[in-house]
């Protein structure tokens, strides 16, 4: 009982955050229009009181058995963060499907609920939310799971319903999204099963235990490979990004970007997590521990050919959507390159050279501090195309809609030239910022790891030129934006809480890139990767097993 | 008066708050003479607190950095906007400010959609090129170098001629791409200094042959302890700190990260060949673009190879002059004959700036003079950036207010504008003297003595670096230059008076082809009396330049000197041994090696001897020091 009561209080803003979600539900359904219109206010409300609570009790400052130590808690706040801006981002979305506004409008009836999605929308959006804190938090692959599918499974509903009924677009690329989204989900449920074949246990730490005391077996590595392949799916990495592009461009701009935020962070949280679990090799140099062979080479060929296609078919794309789906699938390379070298760092460097200065050293910080980089411009990317809308009525989709914005949308513009710039990586812009942590951390895994120092090296080089190559694509949009013919294709969508939402993102791209101090997130992102002793040194570990056998599940075997 | 250590934040951050000015909702500021009143004088006002930057910089000490400082960014990685001036930046950063005025004033007629763009633009450009200048951070140097191309993506791309979407693309593009490998460069080396340690061998040498500017130091404390505790084995960016990490690589380590430094500054000087990007961004910008590309965006690839590259990878600028000079000679005569040939007035301008740029990379890896003095030919190669830009800068403001006049600058539609533009003829004959070298301008300084440089290059172990072969031929491009801007001269400026006819009216452009106006006049003089004066007092800037160079070249002498007395020491060795007993390989080199296999005793980098070297060979050494000296002097004394 003791235990529940303890893991509960870990989970208070999860909890605010559900009971959010049900107000959501009662709040879209209300009687009174005045309170449905309220909903997304409610939602904010929520995330702000999440936040607030996360401040007070939810801070895990030492390694605890839930998970990711004091990762999580920079986690949590960087989701709520980015989730009040997609909340701003995503008002009015339903509020102006054709099914809701007939639903709304009938003089003197009661409105029709079941057309209202209001409720659904919102709450669907908080539950995903959710999801993503509770990855955070997960310790146990049981938990991990159901905290993944929470992320996913509202995702897959705010797509079908983002737009209007008659058109079938958003129909098609939501049920596309669910069964990719299944067929992954079995085959990381696969992976984790394997896991704990090999293991006999389901708590991480129990299973990273094991591993370093009896080496990494075939069936693990197997395991984990099946559940980084099965979590690709969520990142939208190579193999799995094939729906990217089309589910994209068939969700309604403001759910494209919740899309491109949410699963890829409950994603990459999972894959830290994973990547975690199997640390088994010692380096015979530096008596580092590292990832077992093929799992380096896995993630790094991941990493290698995620960002060249992305890149490479971002710039062929004419949709915007479409390029700003693979450019999302470019930059999940990017940040694999930090997934990789993240656990080299784990104890190794310092303890081989406690004097070393690992500010810049440490992968898994920087995926961290890219996530919110990346996050940030692109959902001020989609917020541009979201404030915008054609004359017809039609989502602002392709170049030819953006030709000329300059002189018509001069403040959109802008953003749009921030956010682009800082996904570019162009200094000094948070993207810039994001991109030299990610390259310093991997110059520097090749200090505790040298015989993989070269493959390093070549992911830096390739991360290089695909930046480059991602030029292209971004330049061009700039291009169109700034010296296109204006021909007054677009109109303001008439959501002013979207053009809000776009410019705090701007901002605080600017404001976390290249102003003074703006190092404070550098360094919550540094701290919160700081390796803790998540792995238990093995005189705890017999206690850690006796107290957790209640946990335990039957043995495999 | 203000505070020192603000001092440079203000110079730095007053072009970026005007730009932000021009953004104020006034209604003045919309109309085109509103912005374009507003821009002169704000950039007016840069340029006088230049002047009183320099009224208080320390005149007796150029070699040191002054006015030093530093604000906190990124803080737990160590990265901050630290910045510093020496004679080096001061000059620069005047050269930045004073032409900003005159390309504003030059820019009236021609722009011709939204002045306030081009002016926000304009000013951040000169904010972030200031930024270059005087960064003493090697991020802060690389987000302002890397910054400048979006204003002039702006610049070509809005307000250019002819097919300016495709030439800011092709210009953005292929710096981007180069200056990105220089990035992975100076994260290679960042990360490197992370892996030393107080006890690596040979790091307190390095250290202490560095003068580092010590921010709140402790009292009792010498700056070599202060930055050995500071900077070793941490992230840092102190351009300094990775001077002496970069010296502590491995030569293959150099050799690279030598090669990511110049595809970033080799893209933007720009050498041969990679200057396929120079002529189309050129042609196609408006006026007051070609004039900053030309005259200040070009300075920063020979700035930063000789503020970072050079002193950070001393073995491997060495190992490579020969190959860089190589291409530096081939792309002065190169692009001087494709300058015969156009027919394009400004493109033949834009060529010119290829072949010029040429001279002050060869001038660069001259290496002549010793440690502690000489360095004529960085220092030529220097004054020659700046000539380069007033010349240049110049000409390309007169060919725009050709344009302006006759919409075309087709070299075989107009002759002897002199008749009817006299004082114009006057200016452009000025520029393009000035251009060519002619002794009074002040073209015919940095020539000179990137030449003389040229063929004083030091020897080593015999075989000079660069030496005569390499000179010649760029003497050859010397007359060249002179050919093809005589004959751009005798075409437009002389013969019998030919107007072109305006393309779109069909009218003849005798209208358009009046004299200079007060405005275009104001324009001009400035550079031009720039120019004349620094061709005939050169001494002040070359007395201010030189220290500051030195400072710069210093590591790659002391490389020379210690690689003299290591074959020196082997000599000696393999003498006193006389076979008896078993030779190393090197030594064996060092005495009986063909020149090739000399070169391969230079790469060897400091630490490496360090560990090598015996007790018996260091004796050796302290010995056998002196000798290459003595055998040098009667060369040196040039």
């Amino acid at each position: 009982m003791e235990a529940i009561l303890d893991k509960l209080s870990h989970l208070w803003p999860e909890i605010t955050m559900l009971i959010g979600a049900c107000a959501c539900l009662i709040a879209g359904l209300s009687s009174k229009q005045v309170v449905r219109k309220a909903t997304p206010g409610v939602a904010m409300a929520t995330l702000v009181a999440s936040g607030v609570v996360l401040l007070a009790f939810g801070r895990t400052d030492t390694s605890h058995f839930l998970g990711l130590g004091a990762m999580a808690a920079y986690l949590k706040l960087a989701v709520l963060a980015m989730g009040l801006l997609l909340v701003f981002v995503a008002t009015g979305t339903v509020d102006r499907l054709k099914q809701v506004v007939a639903a709304e409008a009938r003089e003197g009836k009661a409105f029709e609920p079941g057309d209202d999605f209001r409720a659904e929308f919102f709450a669907f959006m908080l539950f995903s939310l959710t999801g993503v804190m509770l990855t955070a938090g997960a310790s146990d692959l049981v938990w991990l799971f159901l905290a993944l599918e929470l992320t996913s499974l509202p995702t897959y509903v705010m797509v079908a319903t983002s737009r209007d009924r008659d058109g079938a677009l958003a129909q098609e690329s939501a049920v596309k999204y669910f069964f990719l989204g299944a067929l992954s989900a079995a085959v990381f449920l696969y992976g984790f099963t394997l896991i704990y074949g090999a293991t006999g246990f389901t708590e991480f730490n129990q299973i990273a235990a094991h591993v370093q005391e009896n080496g990494a077996s075939p069936l693990m590595i197997l395991g984990v490979t099946l559940s980084v392949v099965g979590v690709c799916f969520k990142i939208a990495a190579v193999p799995m990004h094939f729906y990217t592009a089309d589910v994209y461009q068939g969700a309604a701009t403001p759910v494209t970007a919740f899309l491109a935020f949410v699963p890829k962070a409950a994603g990459m949280i999972a894959l830290i997590a994973l990547l975690g679990l199997p640390l088994s090799d010692v380096n015979s140099e530096t008596g580092a521990i590292q990832l077992p062979e093929p799992l380096v080479y896995l993630v790094a060929l991941i990493a290698a050919v995620t960002m060249t296609v992305g890149n490479a078919l971002g710039l062929v794309q004419t949709n915007l959507k479409r390029v700003l789906a693979y450019s999302s699938i470019a930059h999940s390379g990017y940040m694999l390159v930090g997934i990789l070298v993240g656990p080299m760092l784990a104890r190794s460097l310092m303890e081989a050279n406690p004097d070393a200065d690992t500010s810049l050293s440490n992968g898994t910080a920087a995926v961290l501090f890219y996530l919110i980089a990346y996050g940030l411009s692109t959902v001020g990317a989609f917020a541009v195309l979201g404030s915008l809308e054609r004359k017809d009525g039609g989502e602002v989709q392709s170049y030819d809609d953006l030709a000329g914005m300059r002189l018509r949308h001069p403040f959109m513009a802008g953003v749009l030239l921030v956010s682009v710039i800082s996904l570019v990586g162009l200094p000094p812009l948070v993207g810039f910022i994001g991109k030299l942590y990610l390259i310093g951390s991997a110059y520097a895994a090749g200090t505790s790891d040298a015989g993989h120092a070269g493959l390093y090296r070549g992911l830096v080089v390739l991360l290089i030129l695909n930046s480059a190559m991602s030029a292209g694509y971004y330049l061009r949009i700039v291009g169109t934006a700034f010296f296109g013919e204006d021909k007054g294709q677009t109109v303001e969508a008439g959501v002013p809480l979207r053009r809000v939402g776009g410019i705090l993102a701007a901002l605080a791209s600017i404001a976390l890139g290249g102003y003074p101090n703006a190092g404070a997130l550098a360094k919550a992102a540094k701290e919160a990767a700081e390796p803790t002793d998540r792995v238990e040194p093995a005189a705890e570990h017999e206690d850690a097993k006796e107290r957790q056998s209640a946990f335990r599940l039957s043995d495999p075997y | 008066m203000l505070p020192e250590a603000y001092t440079i934040p203000f110079q730095l951050i007053m072009p970026a708050a005007f730009a932000l000015g021009l953004l104020l909702p006034f209604k003045a500021l919309g109309t085109r003479k509103g912005a374009w009143i507003y821009s002169a004088t704000t950039s007016t006002l840069s340029f006088c607190f230049t002047l009183y930057v320099a009224s208080q910089f320390n005149w007796s000490d150029p070699g040191r950095l002054q006015f030093v400082g530093e604000i906190p960014w990124v803080d737990n990685w160590n990265l901050g906007f630290s910045y510093g001036l020496d004679g080096m930046s001061l000059w620069l950063v005047m050269l930045t400010t004073f032409l900003m005025p005159i390309v504003v004033l030059g820019s009236l007629v021609e722009v011709k959609g939204d002045m306030r763009t081009f002016h926000f633009w304009l000013h951040i450009l000169e904010a972030a090129l200031i930024g270059t200048f005087i960064a003493r951070d090697i991020v802060f140097f690389y987000v302002c170098f890397e910054f400048t191309l979006i204003p002039l993506f702006f610049l070509i791309g809005i307000f250019g001629h002819g097919e300016k979407l495709k030439a800011a693309k092709v210009f953005f593009y292929y710096t981007f791409t180069a200056s990105l490998l220089t990035m992975a460069g100076i994260l290679y080396v960042a990360w490197f200094n992370t892996t030393l340690t107080p006890d690596t061998p040979g790091i307190s040498e390095v250290y202490s042959s560095i003068e580092f500017d010590p921010i709140d130091k402790p009292e009792g404390m010498s700056d070599q302890e202060w930055a050995e505790q500071e900077y070793i084995g941490q992230w840092t960016f102190n351009i300094k700190a990775l001077w002496a990490a970069g010296r502590m690589m491995p030569f293959e380590a150099q050799i690279l990260v030598m090669l990511a430094f110049l595809a970033g500054f080799g893209v933007k000087t720009p050498l041969f060949p990679f200057h396929t990007w120079l002529p189309l961004a050129h042609t196609e910008a408006p006026t007051a673009g070609s004039v900053d590309l030309a005259g200040l965006v070009l300075k920063l690839g020979p700035y930063g190879l000789l503020r970072l590259a050079i002193p950070m990878l001393p073995v491997a600028a060495l190992t490579l002059a020969p190959y860089l000079a190589a291409l530096a000679v081939i792309g002065v005569i190169y692009a001087a004959l494709v300058c015969w040939v156009q027919k394009d007035a400004k493109k033949l301008v834009a060529y010119s700036s290829v072949s010029h740029m040429g001279f002050c990379i060869l001038g660069l890896f001259a290496f002549d003079g010793t440690k502690d003095a000489g360095s004529i030919g960085a220092t030529g190669a220097f004054i020659y950036m700046l000539s380069h830009g007033l010349a240049t800068g110049g000409m390309f403001l007169c060919i725009g207010m050709l344009y302006d006049r006759f919409h075309t600058r087709e070299i075989e539609r107009m002759s002897g504008l002199a008749k009817i533009m006299p004082a114009w003829a006057v200016f452009f004959c000025v520029f393009a003297f000035a251009s060519v070298g002619l002794p009074g301008l002040n073209g015919f300084i940095g020539e000179f003595l990137t030449m003389l440089g040229t063929f004083n290059s030091r020897t080593v172990n015999g075989t000079p670096i660069l030496g005569p072969w390499f000179a010649i031929p760029a003497a050859l491009g010397v007359i060249l230059a002179a050919i093809y801007l005589l004959y751009l001269v005798g075409k437009i400026v002389f013969g019998p008076l030919n107007l072109p006819h305006w393309e779109d009216t069909g009218e003849t452009g005798i209208a358009g082809g009046h004299d200079l106006s007060y405005r275009e006049a104001m324009t001009l003089t400035p550079i031009a009396v720039v120019c004349v004066v620094i061709g005939l007092f050169p001494y002040p800037i070359l007395r201010s330049l030189e220290p500051a160079i030195q400072e710069h070249t210093r590591f790659v002498h002391e490389e020379i000197d210690r690689i003299e007395a290591e074959a020196a020491a082997g000599a000696a060795a393999a003498l006193d041994d006389s076979g008896l007993n078993a030779k190393s390989p090197s030594r064996q080199d060092a005495k009986e090696g063909s020149p090739e296999d000399k070169q391969t005793t230079m790469k060897p980098a400091l630490y490496q001897t360090a560990e090598i070297a015996s007790e018996e060979d260091l004796a050796l050494l302290g010995i056998a020091i002196p000798k290459p000296n003595n055998t040098e002097p009667e060369k040196e004394a040039n």
